[in-house]
């Protein structure tokens, strides 16, 4: 049953850097579940990031990391694909077209609003002007900043605040309808109330896609999502609905890491 | 006590600098003076440059010497900014990591080299390659444009790859991240963001190739007369300066203070401009 309702899975996946002796990830199986937010949670160093930048092969970029074991991605087409055998650098841009990631820090283009958000639709090779223009209005309402944006879409992204630039990125990646967005600590640069509107975006984003969210911020944790994964030193401890982790977790680790006693 | 002497002196050694260039700029405008009253404006597009012998007076106009200099340069920038870009963008977004570190090492020794053993290498070695694969006379526009191109290269390339090195990695990722290829990184996002330094490299070394005299002295064959063919020798005005300062008197060395003045102007505009988009980009 379960397997219908998921959009990734990674299995038996080990992760070891360029360079480094022993690996970061050992053996992660971790279920995504579609239209679902799932949160990964740990302390610095265990891997979190790591994994999530292993699901859209961001790594990949920089060469000579190793890994092992599959991550699958059931794309809309119900067609199950090891993510981890891509070569060819159309596959890449398909996949990371599928799955979207937004990252720390806004990283605005040094180009237009429109133009940040036209970037990736341009990229998959949409030509068509009226598509681009329907799609970038829609993508920058889903992402609850176009009453801002539109008397200026024409002006230098770099102008707007850091709240602003962060739901203008997802805006950015909500534009390609990916199937996932990976977001790394999404708020960790922001002020509470940005904090407060990415993560009401967020959750209002999980009717589309599904979400994969690493946070420092055990609350946010807490508050978004539905699953939570807790990761510690590479490896993954538990894994279950948000509720049941933050409650009425199952190992002690897990317990003495939501409750404060390190981290 | 001390403090105030270190910063009085620190002072001066500052102004110093200030007064040096308003002073060079005074004696160039007062030297040029004689010339500047017997031709005006008519002497940047006078193509004659005739020693009268027996008034120790002249003809000058310095049309020759400024296109060949611009023309020099010119062909010197066309080469060498595409080539200084692919290096650049070789280094900081394609080059393995073990590769970047001593190929930085050779453009900053190449950038290190004194100009007139370019000059020497062009015109025993280059100038002849050049005869036999598009003729004329091995010294020419063309030669002196290329070897131009050789020197100013490496420095253009330096400056454009630490430009370049300021893009925030997560910038680049977030571009990749949406399925961007390194060719689209590089255009849509690595060059806008470098923007400035880019251009700021490119005046930088356009201002170095206008004022180069000793390769250009080997190469352009010296000679007062406007080029028909991108392969005829021509002259430049610091080649002119050059050759021609330990001889002249009078009026023609007055006339070379104008074209040396010329020069001066031209250099600081340039690098004031520069300037501009270096700080430019630091205000972003």
């Amino acid at each position: 049953m379960r397997t219908n309702s998921m959009i990734m899975e990674v299995k038996d996946f080990s992760f070891t850097y360029a360079g480094a002796s022993a690996p970061s990830l050992k053996r992660i199986n971790l279920p995504i579940e579609k239209n679902k937010i799932t949160a990964l949670i740990g302390p610095s160093g265990c891997g979190k990031s790591t994994l999530l930048r292993s699901m859209n092969r961001i790594h990949d970029l920089y060469p000579g990391n190793t890994y092992e074991g599959e991550i699958r991605l059931y794309d809309h087409r119900e067609e199950i694909e090891n993510i981890l055998n891509i070569k060819k650098e159309n596959d890449f841009i398909r996949l990371r077209q599928a799955v979207g990631m937004i990252f720390q820090k806004p990283t605005p283009f040094p180009m237009s609003i429109y133009d940040n958000v036209a970037y990736g639709l341009k990229l998959a090779g949409i030509k068509n002007k009226g598509e681009i223009e329907g799609r970038v209005e829609k993508a920058l309402q889903d992402a609850a900043i176009w009453e801002e944006t539109k008397d200026r879409l024409r002006e230098s992204a770099m102008g707007l605040s850091g709240g602003q630039q962060q739901r203008l990125c997802i805006a950015r990646a909500v534009a390609l309808k990916p199937d996932v967005l990976l977001f790394d600590e999404p708020t960790s640069a922001l002020d509470p109330i940005s904090t407060g509107a990415i993560e009401e975006l967020i959750a209002e984003l999980k009717k589309d896609v599904s979400v994969v969210i690493v946070t420092h911020n055990m609350q946010q944790a807490s508050r978004l999502s539905n699953y939570t994964a807790f990761m510690y030193l590479g490896d993954l401890i538990e894994y279950g609905e948000t509720d049941k982790i933050f409650l009425n977790p199952s190992v002690k680790l897990t317990e003495d890491y939501i409750t404060g006693r390190f981290g | 006590m001390g403090g105030k002497l270190f910063k009085n002196f620190s002072f001066l050694s500052a102004t110093l600098s200030f007064f040096i260039l308003i002073g060079i700029f005074a004696v160039l405008f007062q030297y040029a003076q004689a010339a500047l009253h017997e031709f005006g404006i008519d002497f940047l597009y006078s193509e004659s440059w005739e020693v009268d012998e027996d008034d120790e007076g002249g003809l000058f106009g310095g049309w020759i010497p400024i296109v060949g200099t611009l023309l020099s340069t010119l062909i010197a920038m066309a080469i060498a900014i595409p080539l200084a870009m692919g290096i650049a963008i070789f280094l900081t977004e394609i080059a393995h990591e073990k590769l970047v570190k001593p190929v930085s090492v050779a453009i900053e020794l190449l950038a290190a080299i004194p100009s007139i053993i370019y000059g020497m290498w062009g015109l025993f070695y280059f100038a002849p390659i050049v005869q036999s694969t598009v003729g004329g006379d091995g010294v020419g526009l063309l030669t002196a444009g290329i070897v131009l191109a050789i020197m100013i290269i490496p420095f253009m390339a330096a400056i454009t790859r630490d430009a370049m090195n300021t893009v925030p990695p997560v910038l680049k990722e977030s571009a990749y991240a949406m399925g961007a290829t390194t060719f689209e990184v590089v255009k849509d996002v690595v060059m806008p963001y470098a923007k400035g330094g880019i251009i700021g490299s490119i005046i930088l070394a356009l201002g170095r190739a206008l004022g180069e005299t000793m390769a250009v002295a080997f190469l352009i064959g010296s000679v007062m007369s406007i080029p028909s063919r991108i392969t005829d020798p021509t002259t430049s005005i610091p080649v002119l300066l050059a050759n021609n300062f330990a001889e002249a008197q009078d009026l023609e060395i007055s006339a070379m203070y104008y074209l040396a003045l010329i020069l001066f102007v031209v250099s600081f505009a340039l690098i004031s401009l520069a300037k501009f988009y270096f700080f430019g980009r630091k205000t972003v």
